[in-house]
Order: structure tokens, then C-alpha cells, then sequence
């Protein structure tokens, strides 16, 4: 880990695609007028002939990004994660995923760490309807140096449709610029053996909390950064449960159809262990300041480090 | 393909006959609506569209999107017809393992298919993709959409109208195939369309209006596009839905269903002894 600064994920997310944008002239980029909010504008200002303005019209844009691409472009469309990926869920589920198109979709604003516009614009469902879409890979990026590297990504993955969320708050930004990134491939960040902590988005910085935390009362916690959550990585979830027998899965949306779910529902099909489940216990949010909203939900460190200790009681 | 209007005319009378006994061996499709597009298919791939049929992914190959997916049944007739493939295969449309799935899929390999489409209102949206993406690499390629008129109650297809006109996409042209009629009956009474023509025109369309049953029409209001500048067109295409066979025409009822085997028998004898 590096000196840990702040960083929101929509910068990553805009350098990664200024990046590949410079490598790539088939890149173009789709706004639907929120492109400073998205970390677009880096783009659009540096190739403002290869970005279209296309209104507060999400639907339109997948089917304006499905038809570039049957062209041989690369559309990029970003827009705040609840219009991006629920408001147009047909037009993604026929005209991009029905018809396999490689455009990225990028769901800003996600998570309940929006904050004070509260629950209308804070994405808590979108890892859920993302991830039942035949073809489509769900990118969930820990902090702003992999979204950048989860942005290239996903335009050299050259297949299908990618929907890639990340946040607006400036949260801890710990991996390197040079780390080992692939899509599909979890990252052990920390060994441990008597529980496995995995986690997704900015949670994966609370669970690396948590673990140090849980270390201080002699437990040996594993931590594994599932950044993709299609295609899972089954075998270092399989190996976790393996080896630790018990998981917490701690993720900022919805527990039902997340990455709980998803770990669960390959954990029961090979090693059934006990689990439990850090995110939204099935409700909207509303409106307060970042971290009030992440400590009301038990989105912390502390809840997961909490969540462990359970799982260790019943197992004893 | 130099086909003159008589010629035409007798490529829109076979794929009805195709599309009628498609439907009876399939059992089941929407043959009202199939039927009212025969003529403007037949005026598409047979004049107007620019395309190789031989060389289906030809780069330069006009883009035609069939955004109301459920009259798939002649676009196959027509793409068979035109040597995209034997038209025996158009005897498979619904079954099992077929490349003629009931709305158009992509992946299923059929050729000539642009879209998987189907879920209505989203064709034109991707047509204005496929517009934007030929002005952005100078190609000179055409992109037809063809839209139901019922389809235009979906209000993203309002989305794609704004941001077609918007961006001046003179090579993006909409044919409605205006047959008055949706499952639950007449537009006007499902919910109504009028004035169709000056929703298009306030959107900043090019509008032209034909009798879409009439060869010699379709191929004039298909040739107007291709010299206006700096807008998209719609034609909008007064068609009959069943059209060709009288006990059927205009009748909303079948707009979703298909012929038994002795009233596909009756439909194709009358078509053959009606002179256009």
C-alpha cells in the first residue's frame, strides 16, 4: 500500500479513458448532460470531436452507443449509476447485451456515499440488474487508481457490453498505478485464516480496516478485493471458503443481488460455509453526509469487523 | 439490384406468398403487419438500398434496422428473395434451431440481419448511432429505419428524434409503416398520433408521406432523402396492414397471428389471381 491519499472514483475513471482514448481512435464518448460529474469532461475537452452530447436522454444513448459499435466504434456512455443502468434496463438488456455490443457504460455516483440528494440518486441496485444480463460484465473497482485501470480494461476487453461503478467521494485511494488488475481475477490483498473478508467498491478499504481491527483480538482474517463481479472469480471465493470456513461479504448497495449474492451463490454450490452479509438491508436511503449515511447502514469497518466476530461465535 | 416497377411488383407478391406460408408452417407470427410491408421491402432490396447480398458484411453496404422486429417474416422473405439465402429456409422461421428466430437475432448467423430487435422503440435509436458513426468516419452509407406506427407511443423513440435532428443526420432516413392499427385497435382510439407528420416536422424532420402499397411512390419518397441536407426524413408509409388479402386487410385482429394450413392455401390462390 501506498501513502494513502483521497481520490474519487469518477477521476479514475476519466483518466482511464483519456488514456485509452489516446490509444484508441475508435474510442468516442456519449454525456447525458452530466459530463463534469462523470469525469467525462477530461475527455470531451481533449477530443471534443469524438464526444457527443446527447441530453438527459439515457435511453437513447445505449441504443446511440449499440449502433457506433455495430460501426466499429467504442462507445463510452457515463451517466449517475441509478439513469445509467436502471433507467434504460431494456434498452441495455436487448440492444447492447441481446446483441453482444462492446460499449462500456460507466455508473457514476454510486452507493449511498452520494449523500445529501439522497435516495433517488444513489445507485443501490444497479450490481444486481447489471449482473442477470446475459453477456455483461459488472466491473466494481476498489478505489480511483483501479477505475482508471478498469477503464482501459474494459475497452481493450473488446467483447461485449461492461458496466464499470464508481463513486463521487474522494475515498482512500491505495493500490499502485502498476498492480496486477484483470478482469475476472479477485485480489488477495491479505492473508488470514480463520475468516475470509471479501469485499467490492470503496468497502474493500473498511475491510482492510476491519482485518487490522480484528488482528488486534488475535483473528486472522483474509481479505480479497472482488473487483469483478461477472465474470466471478469462483476459485479464489472457493479457496476462501476452503481454507477459512467462514466469509463476510461487505459491498455498498442492496445485500440482495450484489456481491453477497453472487459469492453465496457459488460458495453453496461448492463449499457451503456460513456467511453473512455487510450492505443494504433491502431499503432506499435518504438524504445526510457520506460517512453519517455509511455508519446509519453499517457500512464500516466496524460493522464488518462486528459481522466477523459473530460468524467466529457460531462456529465455535 | 435494376429491377423495373413491374419487376418490383412481382418480387412484393412473392414474398407475401413466402411470408404467408412461413407463417402457416410456423404456426404462429404477425402476418397482418408482414403482409402492408411487402412493398416497401420489395422497393428497398430490390432499388433502393445500396447492398451486396453475396457480401452481406460489406463495409459500405447501406445499414436497414427492422425496429418493429415482429414483422420479421418479411425481412426474411425479402433477404431470401434477394440471394441472401435459399428461400426453403424461410420454412424454419420459429422453430427450433432455426436462423429465423421470431423477432430478428444477430446471433443466430441469418445474413443480412443488422439488429437482433424487437423490443419496440429501440431500432431508431441505434440507427442514429449507425448515422452518426458513418458522418464521424466520412462514409458515404445510408441508414434506413423502419418503425410501426404504434411503436412511436414509446417515448424513447421521441429521445431519438430530438437527437437525430439535433446532430443533423441527413443520412439517417425513418420509414412508419402508418397502418392505423395496434393489437388493442385503431391508433387513434389506443392512443392517439395525429398529427403525426408535424410531430416529425416540430422535431426538425424532413417529412414525406406516401401510399406505401404503391411501388412507384415508395420509390420516389425513397429517393428524397438521399438529396436533403443537414436533416433526417421520415416517410411516413400509409400502408394496409393484411394487404392483398381481402378477408384480412385492415382487420387488427391479425396483427398477431398466422394462417391455418387451408387459409394460407386460399390467401396464396387469392394473391396469385388479383392483378395488382
Amino acid at each position: 500500500m501506498k501513502n494513502v491519499t483521497l481520490k474519487a472514483g469518477k477521476t479514475g475513471f476519466g483518466e482511464g479513458l483519456l488514456e485509452a482514448a489516446q490509444k484508441y481512435r475508435e474510442v468516442v464518448g456519449l454525456g447525458a448532460d452530466i459530463t463534469t460529474s462523470t469525469g467525462m469532461n477530461l475527455f470531451a475537452n481533449t477530443f471534443p470531436t469524438r464526444f457527443f452530447s446527447m441530453g438527459i436522454a439515457e435511453q437513447n444513448c445505449i441504443g446511440v452507443a449499440a449502433g457506433m459499435a455495430l460501426a466499429g466504434k467504442i462507445p463510452v456512455f457515463s451517466t449517475y449509476g441509478v439513469f445509467a443502468a436502471l433507467r434504460s434496463a431494456d434498452h441495455i438488456r436487448i440492444s447492447l447485451c441481446y446483441n453482444n455490443l462492446h460499449v462500456i457504460i460507466g455508473g457514476a455516483h454510486a452507493g449511498i456515499s452520494v449523500g445529501p440528494d439522497g435516495a433517488t440518486h444513489q445507485a443501490l441496485e444497479d450490481l444486481a440488474v447489471m449482473r442477470v444480463m446475459p453477456n455483461m460484465t459488472v466491473i466494481s473497482p476498489c478505489d480511483a487508481t483501479q477505475t482508471h485501470l478498469a477503464t482501459v480494461a474494459a475497452i481493450e476487453l473488446n467483447s461485449g457490453p461492461v458496466y464499470i461503478r464508481f463513486g463521487r467521494e474522494p475515498v482512500p485511494d491505495f493500490t499502485l498505478l502498476d498492480q496486477d488488475f484483470k478482469i475476472g481475477k479477485g485480489q488477495l490483498l491479505r492473508e488470514g485464516s480463520d475468516v475470509s473478508l471479501i469485499a467490492t467498491g470503496h468497502l474493500v478499504w473498511e475491510a482492510l480496516l476491519a482485518a487490522e481491527k480484528l488482528e488486534q483480538q488475535g483473528i486472522k482474517a483474509r481479505v480479497i478485493n472482488l473487483h469483478t463481479i461477472k465474470p466471478i472469480d469462483e476459485e479464489i471465493i472457493q479457496t476462501a471458503a476452503r481454507e477459512t470456513g467462514l466469509i463476510v461479504t461487505a459491498e455498498e448497495h442492496q445485500i440482495t443481488g450484489g456481491l453477497g449474492s453472487a459469492v453465496a451463490d457459488v460458495v453453496v454450490r461448492n463449499q457451503p460455509v456460513p456467511m453473512a452479509f455487510v450492505g443494504m438491508p433491502d431499503r432506499f436511503g435518504e438524504s445526510g453526509q457520506p460517512r453519517e449515511l455509511m455508519e446509519k447502514y453499517g457500512l464500516t469497518a466496524q460493522n464488518i469487523f462486528h459481522k466477523a466476530i459473530e460468524l467466529i461465535k457460531l462456529k465455535k | 439490384m435494376n429491377l423495373t416497377t413491374e419487376q418490383i411488383e412481382q418480387k412484393a407478391l412473392e414474398i407475401r406468398q413466402w411470408v404467408i406460408r412461413s407463417l402457416a408452417e410456423a404456426g404462429s407470427g404477425h402476418l397482418g403487419g408482414s403482409l402492408g410491408l411487402a412493398d416497401v421491402m420489395a422497393a428497398l432490396y430490390f432499388r433502393r438500398l445500396r447492398h451486396q447480398p453475396g457480401n452481406p458484411r460489406w463495409e459500405d453496404r447501406d445499414r436497414l434496422i427492422l425496429s418493429i422486429g415482429h414483422v420479421a417474416p418479411v425481412l426474411y422473405a425479402a433477404l431470401a428473395l434477394s440471394g441472401y439465402f435459399e428461400p426453403d429456409e424461410l420454412l424454419t422461421l420459429r422453430k427450433l434451431g432455426s436462423r429465423l428466430q421470431g423477432h430478428p437475432g444477430r446471433d443466430h448467423g441469418l445474413p443480412g440481419i443488422e439488429l437482433s430487435a424487437g423490443s419496440l422503440g429501440q431500432g431508431i435509436s441505434v440507427a442514429v448511432g449507425l448515422a452518426m458513426a458513418a458522418r464521424l468516419d466520412h462514409k458515404s452509407w445510408h441508414t434506413w429505419c423502419i418503425c410501426g406506427d404504434g411503436e412511436l407511443q414509446e417515448g424513447s423513440v421521441w429521445e431519438a428524434a430530438m437527437a437525430a435532428s439535433h446532430h443533423k443526420l441527413d443520412n439517417l432516413t425513418v420509414i412508419v409503416d402508418r397502418n392505423h392499427l395496434q393489437i388493442d385497435g385503431p391508433t387513434e382510439q389506443v392512443m392517439s398520433l395525429e398529427p403525426l407528420a408535424r410531430k416529425w416536422s416540430a422535431f426538425g424532420w424532413n417529412i414525406v408521406e406516401c401510399d406505401g402499397n404503391d411501388v412507384e411512390q415508395i420509390l420516389l419518397a425513397t429517393s428524397a432523402p438521399l438529396r436533403v441536407k443537414d436533416k433526417p426524413t421520415v416517410i411516413v408509409a400509409k400502408t394496409v396492414m393484411g394487404k392483398g388479402i381481402k378477408a384480412i386487410e385492415n382487420d387488427y385482429r391479425w396483427h398477431g397471428r398466422g394462417p391455418s394450413a387451408d387459409e394460407a392455401i386460399a390467401f396464396i390462390h387469392e394473391l396469385n389471381h388479383t392483378q395488382p
